[in-house]
């Protein structure tokens, strides 16, 4: 089986250094196809490990020590065990699919060898973050995945707007990653160990106070990765990557490893529960803020981007109320239905030439039919509609909410799903129903390449029976190794009316947003100078605020430092102890005036100074040693 | 009166100070050299007196070995000394300043 891990683990790394080898060559076809197969293989492996961990087995091996200085001992160990299996197949179908997605997406650019590389290098990244037996491997993965983010943020870079999204992605994990690393050296400092094993079977023993700090700042850490308020910008502002990239990285990969990290840590946060209530609380707040951001946004990719946070919210919800089997199980389904709505979001902009306003499109179902229904497909699980992954995932997690008796998450979550299938099927109306504004603008649309619908394809049947196939399997693998909750409403009658009653409120929510976008779009003029529509269109004004009191601040501080400190005292002093070596020189340089008599009373000077300076030290030194004895 | 140690080595030094002066006033390069020898007789007294008076032979060998050296450093200085004078027709110091720095 080690071999198997083995290749889902490094067939990424192989593909991404094959294809960096011709990172700066024009388009060759067959980078994006190896490295496509190599996904392929992992995938395969990962499906593998997966039946052999169904068996009830695990697999740990230890690579190779990594660092080994006095007690500290860290090896490169990987492990596939009920949680990391879940994880790996996750990301190996989304990034194999992805992957090929994107040799038609990305047929006509030139950076085509480069992008395949940064992508498979994610996935490899990914796959460290999720196989890694101990807390600083995690860490490592963690970082690759943000450098890789980094990388594709800012693939097309010499828009401005793209390399300035990068570094705002960069440097806001940068600052999560600083908590979440206080975290991890906390664990070492109390523990005397990052394996998980070790970790989690003594973290009980420890004071209360300090496991409520290790679990802060381990969550911390996650809000970063998962962009949760306040520490969310970076993630709309990060749709300015090629759209294969948003779907693999932000959407279904790699803002969930937050999540992931906190499934993982389960019998940390078991031990906080009031830790575990603020992030239940947090995640609600976000899962409804990024909704409502949503409900307005003009730009396709943002919509999707804040719906990915409001998931992310509700499987914050999840695991701060300690059902991690739920948060992950909707981490799992999200990853598929999301992937597959951004993939068609990619297919729409290419056929609409890079155009993002859904008010600017319309239509689109008669020339692009395959998009249409994969969008609507994906929507509906989003949304939440009985059979679809959406239902069985995210309804659950209300159930969560009711049973444990947070009515007040449970109504905030209720309502956000209301808006979730709203702002979803605005989307889905704007783009492919009513007349064809598009036209206006001199656009005629094309469906993408077949075989980019084939590759997207597989995502649509996970995202319809993800659900209501995997549900039972799942739960029985997983819990294995995590709590196993059910939530059951043990009254018949809540139980029905509660469903029932989700159900046709989202539903209502579908029908009213088809009715008010299908047709013809009346912009009211009232309602968009209104103060709330202002507040949900300009984000909360937090970006502005940001900028106010962080960017502009450092700005002027670092323009202090410049020109006060640097320019007046570093460069200063710098400069002025060349300017007396220089100054010497220039006295000094008579003296090898070539001639031979001076140059010997020089030479006679310094045979003196050094015969003075021998007889003073000698005495010194003698003085000195005679005092001690 | 009897001949001590200290009496050679006033003799050294004061040969060493006469070489040390000679080095620095001379322009003549002819005149140099005569200074460098006495600066290595200087020496040479100095080593052989200390040798004497220990009663340990290494001063005097070194002497010996520094009086081999000093006649093959006269005798390719001459001849350098010889030549240069064939070239300019003189073998003053000061006029020596190719090597400026």
């Amino acid at each position: 089986m080690e071999v198997y891990l083995y290749i889902a683990l490094f067939a990424p790394l192989v593909g991404s250094l094959f294809a960096g080898l011709f990172g700066a060559y024009p388009k060759m076809l067959f980078t994006g196809v190896i490295a496509s197969g190599l996904l392929f293989a992992s995938f395969v492996s990962s499906a593998i490990l997966l039946n052999y961990v169904l068996t009830g087995h695990t697999v740990h091996v230890e690579m190779m020590t990594w660092i080994a200085a006095g007690d500290l001992y860290i090896p490169f160990g990987f492990v596939v065990d009920q949680v990391s299996v879940t994880m790996m197949m996750v990301v190996s179908v989304v990034s194999t699919v992805v992957h090929v997605y994107s040799i038609g997406y990305m047929a006509h650019d030139k950076g085509f060898n480069r992008f395949f590389s940064y992508l498979s290098a994610f996935v490899f990244s990914m796959m460290v973050l999720v196989m890694s037996d101990n807390f600083l491997g995690l860490f490592i993965g963690w970082e690759g995945v943000g450098l890789c983010s980094w990388l594709l943020i800012g693939f097309w870079y010499h828009k401005e707007s793209a390399t300035w999204a990068a570094n705002e992605a960069f440097i806001m994990n940068r600052i999560a990653d600083l908590a979440m690393l206080i975290g991890i050296f906390m664990m070492y400092w109390n523990l005397g160990s990052l394996q998980y094993d070790v970790v989690f079977a003594n973290v009980a023993t420890l004071p209360m106070h300090i496991i409520t700090w290790i679990g802060i700042f381990l969550f911390i850490g996650a809000m970063g990765k998962s962009a949760q308020f306040p520490l969310h910008t970076w993630l709309a502002d990060a749709m300015e990557g090629p759209t294969p990239v948003s779907a693999l990285i932000h959407a279904a990969t790699m803002v969930t490893a937050g999540v992931y990290l906190v499934v993982r840590a389960n019998p940390i946060y078991s031990e906080i529960p009031d830790v575990g209530n603020a992030i239940a609380s947090l995640g609600a707040f976000v899962a409804m803020f990024a909704a409502t951001m949503a409900l307005v946004n003009r730009d396709m990719k943002r919509i999707i981007a804040y719906s990915t946070l409001s998931q992310l919210g509700y499987m914050f919800v999840a695991a701060g109320l300690g059902a991690y089997w739920v948060a992950l199980f909707h981490l799992m389904a999200h990853a598929f239905f999301k992937a597959l709505l951004f993939l068609g979001a990619g297919n729409v902009m290419h056929a609409m030439h890079d155009e993002l306003d859904p008010f600017k499109m319309g239509g689109l179902k008669k020339s692009m039919k395959g998009t249409w229904i994969f969008m609507t497909l994906a929507s509906v699980a989003l949304a939440g509609i009985y059979p679809l992954a959406g239902f069985f995932s995210k309804d659950l997690i209300l159930e969560v909410a009711f049973v444990e008796q947070h009515y007040i998450l449970y109504t905030v979550l209720l309502l956000t799903a209301g808006l979730t299938a709203f702002y979803s099927f605005r989307l889905v109306a704007l783009i492919f129903h009513g007349n064809e504004r598009h036209l206006e603008h001199g656009i005629h649309p094309h469906e993408a390449y077949s075989f980019m619908l084939y590759a997207m394809a597989p995502l649509a049947v996970l995202a319809v029976i993800a659900g209501m196939v995997f549900k039972t399997p799942y739960y029985l693998m997983v819990t294995n190794l995590l709590p196993a909750m059910t939530y059951h409403i043990h009254n018949h009658t809540t139980f029905w009316i509660m469903t029932i009653g989700t159900q046709l409120f989202v539903i209502a929510a579908i029908t009213y947003a088809y009715k008010k976008y299908a047709k013809a779009v009346k912009v009211d003029k009232k309602v968009e100078s209104g103060l709330l529509y202002q507040l949900l269109y300009n984000q909360y004004y937090i970006p502005k605020i940001y900028d106010e009191v962080f960017s502009k601040p450092y700005l002027k501080l670092s323009k202090l430092a410049w020109k006060e400190i640097d320019l007046k005292i570093v460069d200063a002093t710098v400069d002025g102890i060349a300017n007396v070596i220089y100054q010497t020189g220039e006295k000094t340089h008579t003296m090898q005036n070539g001639n031979l008599s001076s140059m010997l009373r020089w030479m006679v000077i310094g045979l003196v100074v050094l015969l003075v300076l021998a007889v003073a030290f000698t005495a010194g030194y003698n003085a000195v040693n005679l005092q001690a004895m | 009166m009897e001949i001590t140690l200290t009496h050679y080595l006033v003799l050294s030094t004061v040969l060493f100070a006469i070489g040390l002066i000679g080095v620095m006033r001379r322009k003549n390069l002819l005149m140099l050299f005569f200074a460098t020898e006495i600066l290595l007789n200087a020496v040479n007294i100095g080593m052989a007196a200390i040798s004497h008076y220990r009663g340990d032979y290494t001063g005097q060998m070194f002497a010996f070995f520094i009086i081999a050296i000093a006649a093959s450093e006269v005798a390719v200085g001459l001849g350098l000394l010889i030549v240069w004078y064939k070239r300019t027709g003189k073998i003053d110091l000061d006029q020596m300043t190719s090597m400026r720095g």
